[in-house]
């Protein structure tokens, strides 16, 4: 895509928190790079995971008992969150992708309760309150990133901001590189044309594999930066709502495209603060608009705009 | 005695008690164009399945080059030089003709797993994708989306892409089918010109081609070897003109 459109994009992240509310803003941040993670797997290599919120939730209570109960820097408790999702999705990918299409999505949602059931009963993730109370701390040890700064009479958390703005920077660098790399060639031959990249002598099974784990990673950073924003891990995060919701946020955005996710997770998320007034109502409107979208414009928002464009964004 | 590049020794498939293929043994010579004619049923892409390892046989042995790969997955065989092509084309729809056949050439690079690099490395492969896409006529598509390409070029993409991989072994599944005669004649004549060098093992239906190309022919029917031989022996043989053409002499 355009240099110029990735420097517009980056400059309208710097100056976000000076327009928009940070904590909602870091929270659109989160689930954009969730979605993305997603979306390596299923646009990019075909593969329907139906359990996502396993790696986004555990990371999300890895990283809050780093930095509450072992009293690790914000930096380490992400890097361990996201290391973490990173194995349970070897362990996960490494059963599941055995079987394919609806096989592979059930033997994912199966695991992915699996965790949830941990999640709900083991000592250490505080069951159905969570860990609550997670510190933000001091990055590096350095910059505390629960400063506010005032800024023409808001006061503003632009270290945590900027903090969050960078964890999603670089794990979108880090999946726009997987796609556009060799190994992101043969992902895409593997979408295509399964037998046929057998039949070329790649071993597809590790290829899939390796996607996943990258996908796990992904998203597991993305949950825990999440624990950080809001000093909370809870059931929510590991729960099969939550992956439902990744799955509708990348299909509304566009599967396949760089920019879809990006686009699926702001609008889900909008929608969901902007309506949290009228109650569980709010499962009911997304679910129609999601059955609008699939009707009208089955590529989703972006994918719809790349194919009147003839690129691909 | 003949050097086999590919054999098969008592090969047997079966499917919930049904013999797909019964005990057959095949000999494919090197640099032999090879023909598998039968009519349908005949247990063809079964046999191909079971050399290609997507199906698992239930007795006997593979040998390709003298080495048992009877337990091999299919993607080792593939990286032994044994590439075969499928019934309905095998392209990377959504790709570029250019990317297709890259992706051949890819595997040779061993930068495969490289997730953290830029596909730009792939960029010196341009070249080579080229002459390829060049040699079978297709140089001026290479940059449209396969998909939307006419059947007999995907056919054309197909054989480009088998041979970047310089296999010494290409089993090419029905290559002519359902296309018209210009199709037809330019996809004989590439495969003559691919057969330099190597052995091909094909199925193929339309006599005329098979008249053309083949040096040694194997009828099968009802998963056993009806007839083999020269085209001109098989193709005078009562049992094979009975069986394959339902002519009753």
């Amino acid at each position: 895509m355009n240099r110029l459109v990735w420097i517009a994009l980056i400059i309208l992240g710097l100056l976000a928190p000076y327009v928009v509310y940070p904590v909602f803003m870091m929270k659109l941040l989160c689930f954009a790079l969730f979605a993305l993670a997603f979306n390596l797997l299923l646009g990019y290599t075909g593969l329907l995971s139906f359990g996502h919120a396993a790696f986004f939730g555990s990371a999300s209570y890895i990283t809050g008992h780093l930095v509450r109960n072992s009293g690790l820097t914000p930096e380490l408790g992400v890097l361990g969150g996201t290391l973490f999702a990173g194995l349970l999705g070897y362990v996960v990918g490494s059963l599941a992708i055995r079987r394919q299409g609806i096989y592979f999505a059930m033997v994912t949602l199966a695991l992915a309760q699996i965790v949830y059931f941990i999640a709900l009963k083991a000592p250490f993730t505080g069951g159905e309150d969570g860990l609550q109370g997670i510190p933000r701390g001091f990055l590096f040890g350095l910059i505390d990133l629960n400063r506010v700064y005032v800024v023409s009479g808001r006061p503003l958390g632009l270290n945590l901001y900027y903090f969050v703005f960078a964890m999603f920077c670089l794990g979108f660098w880090i999946i726009h590189r997987t796609i556009h790399s060799p190994f992101g060639q043969v992902l895409k031959g593997i979408r295509e044309n399964e037998p046929r990249a057998i039949s070329l002598g790649y071993r597809v099974d590790r290829f899939k594999l390796m996607a996943f784990v990258i996908s796990a990673a992904m998203a597991g950073l993305a949950g825990a930066t999440k624990s950080l924003v809001f000093q909370l891990s809870s059931l929510t995060d590991v729960s099969w709502h939550t992956s439902g919701e990744v799955v509708l946020m990348t299909l509304l955005g566009g599967v396949g495209t760089v920019l879809g996710p990006l686009v699926g997770a702001f609008t889900v998320v909008t929608l969901q603060s902007k309506l949290s007034s009228v109650g569980s109502w709010i499962t009911v409107i997304i679910g129609g608009i999601f059955v609008v979208c699939v009707l009208v414009f089955r590529r989703g928002f972006v994918g719809e705009l790349a194919r009147l464009l003839k690129r691909s964004l | 005695m003949a050097e086999y590049v590919l054999e098969t020794r008592k090969l047997s498939k079966e499917f919930k008690g049904f013999s797909a293929v019964k005990d057959l043994n095949l000999q494919v010579e090197r640099g032999h164009i090879h023909a598998l004619i039968g009519p349908n049923g005949a247990g063809k892409t079964t046999v191909f399945n079971l050399l290609t390892k997507f199906l698992t046989p239930t007795t006997g042995t593979i040998l390709f080059k003298g080495i048992d790969v009877t337990r091999e997955k299919p993607a080792d065989i593939a990286l032994r030089g044994v590439i075969r092509s499928f019934q309905i084309s095998a392209v990377f729809p959504n790709l570029t003709p250019l990317e297709n056949v890259r992706l051949a050439l890819q595997r040779a690079t061993g930068t495969s797993y490289h997730f953290w690099r830029s596909d730009r490395c792939l960029d010196k492969l341009a070249g080579r994708a080229m002459e390829l896409l060049d040699s079978v006529g297709l140089a001026e598509f290479s940059g449209e989306i396969t998909g939307e390409l006419a059947y007999g070029r995907k056919r054309a993409l197909e054989i480009a892409t088998t041979l970047a991989l310089e296999p010494e072994l290409m089993l090419l599944d029905e290559p002519t089918q359902g296309m018209g005669a210009e199709d037809v004649y330019k996809i004989t004549t590439l495969v003559k010109q691919a057969s330099v060098n190597r052995s091909i093992l094909m199925i193929e239906h339309n006599l005329k081609v098979v008249a053309t190309l083949a040096d040694r022919i194997t009828v099968l029917q009802r998963g056993a070897i009806l007839a083999e031989g020269p085209y001109a022996e098989v193709s005078q043989d009562p049992r094979v003109l009975e069986a394959y053409m339902g002519v009753h002499p």
